[in-house]
């Protein structure tokens, strides 16, 4: 945070700069649970702060270091496990630990796994590396069935994270207690994360992914630049699955297996891997997509991935490169020529995404209800999924909103080259 | 001693079935250096396509067509869309086959919905083609094996004796080359992801009726696909052909024998705790070798990697 | 370690009796060369003559079939490249080697880190180091990029990359400097630069040079090796090199036809 500040005085004054966005984000943490006050708003912001420390997690492996991983679920189930075991042995009364430090002993669990499996799962990156991830945490999510006094078998295992100490007076019986321990691990890992890619093994992790081979003449082992950068990932997986254990006092399966891990990749994807907020905005957008389309269609995991593989295709800076392109812009102030002809080629582009989605849940609908059911509610509207007017409206919609998107689209990509190659020149 | 046999036709089926799988995933990778975490995917598609064909045309026409269309699509998806992410490195090219792997399993859903599909064994087949010690060996067992050792001969025929196949296996070793002697290695690319997808699923196709045709058809053999070639040495076709062997024996063994840790712990000299239930171990001595099959794999790969990270055959370091 | 003496000193860089084979083709057919400490030395062939299997061997790029190589008198069979590094062995690449997502200023900064003896430190912040900060842009200052300092290093002109890659080789504070044909696809005018840089940052250094061209290395190199089918055919001061009738014949004479 205070990269080349202090001591390089032309850079003088980056230092509130750099902490600003720091401030901004505690200050934010703490006021949030005043203007969503309902007990869903804070277990949807619970659930976002623990995936967003475990998305950064999982960057400083993919987006610093360059290793894919399909199997960091792993290190914070299993960090989640040993805290809720750890809960219990506090329930049971042999162990005098405060809760709020239980997360620390989960990143330390999470640190002893991925010592272990980095030992020999860093040799290489790419590749390689991908399928070793994804075969240890297939071993390990399959032990869990077997393993059934540590891992609890199918139905995992539980505990009470009511009945330690009290701290100060805190019990930790209401969510908002949990909120703010959360938001106060939050805050901690992810400046402890921030801090970390600074770091000469942190900066060496860039290097490395980037050209290993280079990076081993400059005096620098990539095999354990990896290994370094891989055990800091479990460590704060770890804690995010402490946290994960103190909030849902249950761990499963689930939390161990492919598809956990999997979707920690496509949220950190999607947010974007090039810049250190990039997973932070994932989990967020992830946390709310999930919530608000899971309610609304039972498709949501079909469009959820056509979004995955499109942003994989066209957009590989994910939601974070996408905001940083405009930053030339903005820079130059320019950015203000970009609102229009914004507004004329996605809100066309828009209504004819959402037009489509009609069509595909009708298709669904079509397919899948049950004999007779003909009434589907799309939109706030009713209709029979078997006639063929509603095709033909949404058909015609759709059509009507990619062609309106077409014609506009030459006049974005000139207010594009407009607001960005006046900012170079000047 | 009839038991033995019996597993060893068994576990050879899994494992031609795992090399169907493997052998189109290490052309692919040894070619283009992409490692298609969507193969198994095709495999399911496979599986689903024939299905459907088989509704309306029977088994055989499945078989026929449901491999060629599932080739298609994938030489589809090489040329509009892994090309696409090729510019991007590797990591991104796993990333976007993870991505469409995702993808491939919720329009299966979509379209078939969640539960197994009734896809079976065809009639013809239905029948007991000899029998061990009163296990009996069903007829399509046997034809499994016939195919999948006919489209390996098939395989090995086009990579050593045709001049397409020459092409491949220079490509392999020198893509620069091959594209400067005037060859359209992007075609070449495209047809090899093209037959590596038709044969994940021709095994869909044979593999549905007996493994089941269902939306988790594709990870549940993925993972173990991904498994074997690693085992087997990344880029090695005769890697791969071992590893699927011994993958699919190991587990079948596995499977069969009942073989309880409580006997192989007393045997070793450690005395049963009195009171089990109490006990850490609890859990090593309840395990049976049925239970611990389906982890083997797993346990194999670790294994080799901290031993020989070569794989079995690999040249390149895995 | 005792063969490498010559005179009381040990040589900066010795290769014994190398040999190199990729298949049946031999490319290094037995070399045997002695490049002693603060010595700026040239290996010049033409095309194919196996100079980079040859760099690439004595950085351990590549093991060789036979023989050894020895640095300072340490022979260095089996070593990895950081290993290698860590004894004082720094080298450039022949394609363009840096890492191009980084800054101009991050490329050199950790090529710093290492000989600045951060190593593996994960308790240091690296902008809070005045010395790392002063200290890669003095490089900068050497390689006359400072201009360039926050761009990333991707972005900059073909030259501009060679002349980091030269500073980031350089920075670590290696004794033997190892450049593969820092000059190659370079302008008239930018392979002067170039080997002006050269001369500038590798003083007091001992500097091996593989070079396609003799002229580019005749005023800067104190020793020149002439390769040719993987063997030397002679070593010598850059004038007696260019007298030698052998030399000549195998490779300037063709050179000169090509030319004229």
């Amino acid at each position: 945070m205070t990269d080349q500040t202090q001591n390089a005085p032309r850079f003088g004054g980056m230092n509130t700069a750099a902490v600003a966005p720091w401030v901004i984000a505690a200050a934010f943490l703490l006021v949030m649970p005043f203007i969503f006050t309902s007990n869903s708003a804070i277990t949807i912001m619970n659930q976002m702060s623990i995936t967003i420390i475990f998305a950064l997690s999982y960057n400083m492996l993919l987006g610093q270091g360059g290793m894919l991983s399909f199997g960091h679920a792993v290190y914070m189930g299993v960090g989640g496990f040993f805290c809720v075991h750890i809960m219990n042995m506090v329930e049971d009364g042999g162990l005098p630990l405060p809760l709020p430090l239980l997360p620390l002993f989960g990143g330390l669990f999470g640190l002893g796994l991925a010592t272990i499996v980095g030992a020999f799962s860093t040799r290489k990156a790419g590749t390689v590396f991908a399928m070793i991830s994804l075969g240890v945490g297939e071993l390990i999510a399959a032990c869990s069935v077997i393993v059934v006094a540590f891992f609890g078998g199918e139905e995992g295992v539980s505990g009470d994270r009511t009945y330690g100490l009290p701290v100060f007076g805190v019990e930790f019986l209401q969510q908002i207690e949990v909120y703010y321990l959360i938001a106060f691990w939050l805050m901690l890992s992810a400046l402890l994360m921030y801090l970390f890619s600074r770091t000469p093994v942190g900066r060496m992790a860039n290097a490395v992914r980037d050209n290993p081979e280079r990076a081993e003449f400059l005096g620098y082992s990539a095999r354990w630049v990896r290994f370094y950068s891989f055990c800091a990932a479990g460590f704060f997986a770890g804690i995010a699955g402490g946290l994960f254990a103190i909030n849902y006092e249950i761990l499963t399966e689930e939390n161990l297996n492919l598809t956990q891990s999997g979707a920690i990749l496509l949220i950190t994807f999607l947010g974007g891997i090039g810049f250190f907020f990039g997973p932070i905005l994932g989990a967020i957008v992830f946390t709310l997509l999930q919530t608000v389309l899971s309610l609304q269609t039972e498709l949501w995991q079909l469009y959820l991935g056509a979004l995955f593989v499109a942003t994989v295709m066209y957009f590989p800076g994910g939601l974070a490169g996408l905001l940083m392109m405009h930053a030339p812009a903005l820079r130059s102030g320019r950015a203000g020529r970009l609102v229009l002809p914004y507004i004329k080629t996605l809100g066309p582009a828009l209504i004819g995404v959402l037009a489509l989605a009609g069509l595909i849940e009708m298709t669904f609908h079509l397919r899948h209800a049950s004999l007779g059911d003909h009434h589907m509610t799309l939109f706030w509207v009713d209709l029979d999924s078997h006639s063929l007017v509603p095709w033909l409206v949404f058909a015609a919609i759709m059509a009507a909103g990619f062609a309106v998107m077409r014609r506009n689209l030459p006049e974005l990509l000139s207010a594009w080259h407009s607001a960005n190659a006046t900012g170079d020149r000047s | 001693m009839d038991l033995i046999l019996v597993n060893l036709i068994d576990g050879l089926v899994t494992g031609l079935l795992l090399f169907m799988l493997s052998a189109g995933l290490t052309l692919i990778f040894s070619m283009m250096g992409v490692l298609n975490f969507a193969h198994a995917s095709f495999y399911m598609l496979g599986a689903y396509f024939a299905y459907q064909i088989s509704l309306f045309f029977g088994f055989w026409m499945g078989l026929l067509i449901a491999p060629v269309i599932v080739g298609v699509m994938g030489a589809g998806v090489e040329r509009y869309g892994l090309r696409r992410v090729h510019q991007y490195g590797h990591v991104p090219e796993l990333i976007f086959t993870f991505g469409l792997a995702l993808l491939i399993e919720e329009l299966v859903q979509f379209l078939w919905g969640k539960n197994q599909m009734p896809y079976a064994v065809p009639e013809v087949l239905h029948f007991t083609a000899f029998s061990i010690a009163g296990n009996s060996i069903p007829a399509y067992k046997i034809f499994m094996i016939f195919v999948s050792l006919a489209i390996f001969m098939a395989l090995l025929f086009v990579l050593t004796r045709t001049r397409v196949g020459m092409i491949i296996q220079a490509a392999l070793s020198y893509p620069k080359t091959v594209e400067a002697l005037g060859h359209n290695v992007p075609l070449v690319f495209m047809g090899v992801f093209g037959v590596g997808t038709a044969l994940a699923g021709v095994a869909g196709v044979i593999a549905g009726p007996v493994l089941g045709t269902f939306p988790g058809m594709a990870f549940l053999l993925g993972s173990i696909v991904f498994v074997t070639i690693v085992i087997g040495g990344l880029g090695s076709l005769w890697g791969a052909l071992v590893a699927s062997l011994l993958i699919g024996w190991l587990t079948t063994f596995a499977a069969s024998y009942n073989v309880a840790f409580a006997d192989i712990l007393t045997w070793i000299g450690f005395t049963m705790p009195a009171d089990l239930d109490d006990s850490m171990w609890r859990d090593l001595w309840t395990l049976t070798m049925p239970q611990i099959g389906p982890i083997l794999p797993y346990l194999l790969m670790v294994l080799i990697l901290v031993f020989r990270p070569h794989g079995l055959l690999g040249k390149r370091e895995a | 370690m005792t063969a490498m003496m010559q005179g009381g000193a040990v040589a900066a860089l010795e290769m014994q009796g190398l040999r190199k084979s990729f298949g049946r083709t031999e490319i290094i057919r037995g070399i045997d060369l002695s490049i002693a400490k603060g010595e700026r030395h040239a290996v010049i062939g033409p095309n194919g003559a196996g100079k980079s299997t040859l760099f690439n061997l004595i950085t351990a790029r590549f093991a060789p079939t036979a023989g050894r190589v020895a640095l300072h008198g340490q022979d260095l069979a089996g070593m990895s490249p950081f290993q290698i590094n860590r004894l004082g062995l720094s080298r450039s690449f022949q394609i363009t080697n840096i890492f191009p997502k980084m800054t101009v200023f991050e490329n050199v900064r950790c090529s710093l880190l290492w000989s600045m003896g951060y190593r593996y430190s994960f308790w240091h912040m690296v902008g809070n180091s005045r010395a790392l900060t002063e200290g890669a842009e003095a490089i900068l200052e050497q390689i006359n990029l400072t201009a360039r300092r926050d761009l990333p290093a991707g972005v900059l002109s073909y030259a501009e990359q060679r002349a980091l890659e030269i500073g980031i080789t350089i920075a670590g504070g290696a004794d033997v400097i190892m450049l593969d044909e820092p000059t190659a696809g370079m302008s008239h005018s930018e392979t002067d630069y170039i080997v002006d840089l050269i001369g500038k940052v590798t003083q007091d250094k001992t500097l091996v040079m593989v070079e396609h061209d003799m002229g580019v290395v005749f005023g800067l190199a104190d020793r020149i090796s002439v390769l040719v089918y993987g063997e030397i055919i002679a070593t010598g001061r850059p004038d007696e090199v260019r007298g030698n009738p052998k030399v000549q014949e195998a490779y300037l004479g063709a050179a000169l036809e090509a030319e004229h």
